[in-house]
């Protein structure tokens, strides 16, 4: 059974990306994803959460291999991408899509809405005129847009028109994945709500895979189905969204939550706040990445890098002191 | 400097009035005539938190700018005071308002780069602040910056003072901007969106210490957001603008509990929530008119459920409760008696 083998899958992934430096001797390396582990199911939204600098981005677009990585491999439904020539990974490469958080930047400000949509379709020699026509007034409708957008130009819609748009252009090859970044993000909360609603019926109507990068927690426990913690190029913690939420085991996801505006205002108090700042991603780290923000830090985790381990109530988690269960529990401490 | 201008004799002076009291507040395009803001009336008192929410087109950067006396020039002020201890800004001139910001009001932004100097060290232009507002030597100003850095929780205070804004973090230029505030000693701080910037751990830290300061200093504080669970974080009281109205102005308990114009309803049930059951979103279809292209009568009424003949006049603020009004046809009292 296919069914039972993860979509997709990340291996020890990584990224390093070099700057340049002009009036310096050697290159400082910015290690943006570090040695990750991931893998996504067939139908789940995945949500990959994190502070910026973290890495969820560029995870995102190594999963797609719109960047090459510097190290490990993504199979993709048993295929090892990062091996595939350029032909193989053009075929394979119409079953992947991604959605930005700004569709007016990703849109072709002198195509049509048509031509933007249907430039696939030529680029892959996929029906003729009429055809794609048809398919064309079919993704229209999926994304609830009018037919009659087709000959129009990005700047005469809205921001939430837009991201319907960069969905219609995403959904043109019937992609079974797609990497949402920051998808909703830019947008108002009331046409937010359409664009995750329109999502989540994609999803249901069409058997998507998602993998979901947001900075915007309740977005993200609101659409997904699992959700993975990133801190400084590593994953920390994936659980099943409820469980993650109830009961967050490492003390970056704690505090994480921890940090999340309550929703209503009879549940404020007083929390216990993380301090300082994301480290560099330059730094080279012995031990734990979160070592030197934790409440909870021991002198092993400042020479010991604690490994993805299972998380008690279902899940991964990469901390010392949840694996060995001497890490104090608080609702609202990190 | 005078003792007159001290921040506790300007509250003697005014005579308990509150820090800030908008009245009629209407704002129009200088080239079309088409009003932008459109008579916003409300209070801020000294140790209160009122927090204006909208979503972008409502107006609630407009209003910011227009209290601080910072509108662009193709907007300008049609009527309406705006009175900060009593006295109406709105009729000084741009010199006089000038030096009442700092002194009696101050802002901090969304991205605080585009207001700190990029060129001058980050204690520098604390210091500075606190020459030409206090009337502070050289040293005593660079003394009182480095407390002030220490009491908005900037780590390694004294090395950052001669930092450059570039090589702080977001969350740190954040600091900085409220470090500058404090200088001027300004009862009134209006924030503008100052957390959308930054991470939601950094976010916590900034909203904690705003509400610190707001304790410890009587500071008023007008913090703009689009953001609803900031708004139950911090508010007191909330104002809700749509299209550049105001649709609703309600303590914040209230607000959440019963919310009563349509849009402030919508609004609470369009956001996905980090507690409770995952139900779907109701969207709100359509977006926010543009100025220029606004309906007649309530602005909200192509996107309500609830409108019919009534909501092509513009429908007046009422009260529902003694401090609770919305600007509603469907909601009004009178209608829900008979």
């Amino acid at each position: 059974m296919t069914s039972e083998a993860p979509l997709i899958e990340a291996r020890s992934l990584a990224k390093v990306f070099h700057r340049r430096r002009l009036f310096a001797a050697g290159a400082t390396g910015l290690r943006a994803v570090d040695d990750l582990d991931l893998a996504i199911h067939r139908g789940e939204t995945l949500g990959l959460v994190g502070e910026s600098g973290c890495g969820k981005t560029t995870t995102g677009r190594l999963l797609l291999r719109l960047i090459e990585p510097s190290a490990g491999r993504v199979m993709f439904d048993g295929h090892d991408l990062t091996s595939l020539d350029a032909s193989a990974m053009r075929r394979l490469r119409r079953r992947m899509q991604i959605v930005f958080q700004d569709p007016y930047g990703s849109l072709n400000p002198r195509m049509t809405v048509g031509e933007t949509i249907t430039e696939a379709f030529i680029i892959h020699g996929i029906g003729d005129r009429t055809e794609r026509q048809q398919r064309l007034n079919r993704l229209l409708d999926r994304v609830r847009m009018p037919r009659t957008a087709a000959s129009r130009y990005p700047h005469e819609f809205s921001g939430g028109q837009r991201q319907r748009i960069g969905i219609a252009r995403a959904l043109a090859l019937e992609p079974q994945f797609i990497v949402c970044d920051e998808a909703v993000s830019a947008l108002d909360v009331s046409v937010q709500a359409q664009i995750i609603n329109l999502l989540q019926d994609l999803q249901q109507d069409l058997g998507l895979t998602y993998l979901f990068i947001s900075h915007n927690l309740a977005v993200v426990r609101h659409i997904s189905t699992r959700i993975a913690v990133m801190y400084l190029g590593r994953i920390v913690e994936a659980a099943q969204t409820d469980a993650l939420f109830a009961h967050p085991e490492h003390p970056y996801t704690r505090a994480l939550l921890a940090s999340v505006p309550v929703t209503h205002p009879s549940h404020r108090g007083r929390r216990l706040r993380l301090e300082g700042d994301l480290p560099a991603a330059t730094a080279v780290v012995r031990g734990c990445r979160f070592a030197g923000r934790c409440p909870h830090v021991e002198d092993r985790c400042r020479s010991v890098d604690p490994e993805l381990a299972p998380r008690p109530g279902g899940g991964l988690v990469a901390c010392h002191r949840v694996a060995d269960r001497t890490l104090p529990w608080s609702a609202t401490h990190p | 400097m005078r003792a007159a201008d001290t921040a506790s004799a300007r509250d003697a002076a005014s005579g308990g009035a509150p820090l800030l009291e908008v009245v009629g507040l209407t704002t129009t395009l200088v080239a079309t005539g088409a009003s932008v803001l459109e008579d916003i009336a409300f209070t801020v008192e000294a140790g209160e938190t009122l927090c204006v929410v909208g979503e972008s087109g409502s107006g609630k950067s407009m209003l910011a700018l227009a209290i601080m006396g910072l509108l662009p020039p193709a907007i300008r002020i049609r009527r309406g005071e705006i009175r900060v201890h009593g006295e109406d800004l709105a009729r000084l001139s741009p010199a006089e308002w000038r030096a009442r910001r700092g002194r009696d009001l101050a802002m901090i932004f969304q991205e605080p780069m585009t207001a700190l100097n990029p060129v001058m060290r980050a204690g520098a232009q604390v210091a500075e602040v606190l020459r030409k507002r206090r009337g502070m030597t050289d040293d005593a100003a660079r003394g009182e910056a480095l407390r002030l850095f220490e009491r908005v929780g900037i780590p390694n205070a004294r090395a950052r003072l001669s930092a450059y804004p570039h090589e702080l973090s977001g969350g740190l230029r954040q600091r900085v901007m409220i470090a500058i505030a404090l200088a001027a000693e300004a009862r009134l701080l209006l924030a503008d969106e100052p957390t959308t910037a930054l991470d939601v751990t950094i976010q916590a830290q900034i909203l904690d210490l705003l509400n610190d300061l707001r304790r410890e200093r009587g500071l008023g504080l007008m913090l703009i957001t689009h953001d609803l669970g900031v708004v139950a974080e911090m508010a007191d009281r909330v104002l809700v603008l749509y299209a550049g109205r105001m649709a609703e102005l309600a303590p914040v308990a209230a607000l959440f509990d019963r919310p009563m114009h349509p849009y402030t309803r919508a609004l609470l049930a369009s956001i996905p929530t980090s507690e409770g059951p995952r139900t779907r979103l109701v969207a709100i279809d359509g977006a926010v008119p543009a100025v220029g292209a606004m309906p007649q009568g309530c602005r909200f009424r192509p996107r309500c459920p609830h409108a019919d003949a009534r909501c092509e006049a513009v429908p007046p603020l009422v009260a529902h409760e003694p401090r609770h009004h919305a600007a509603c046809w469907a909601t009004a009292p009178e209608d829900r008696a008979s």
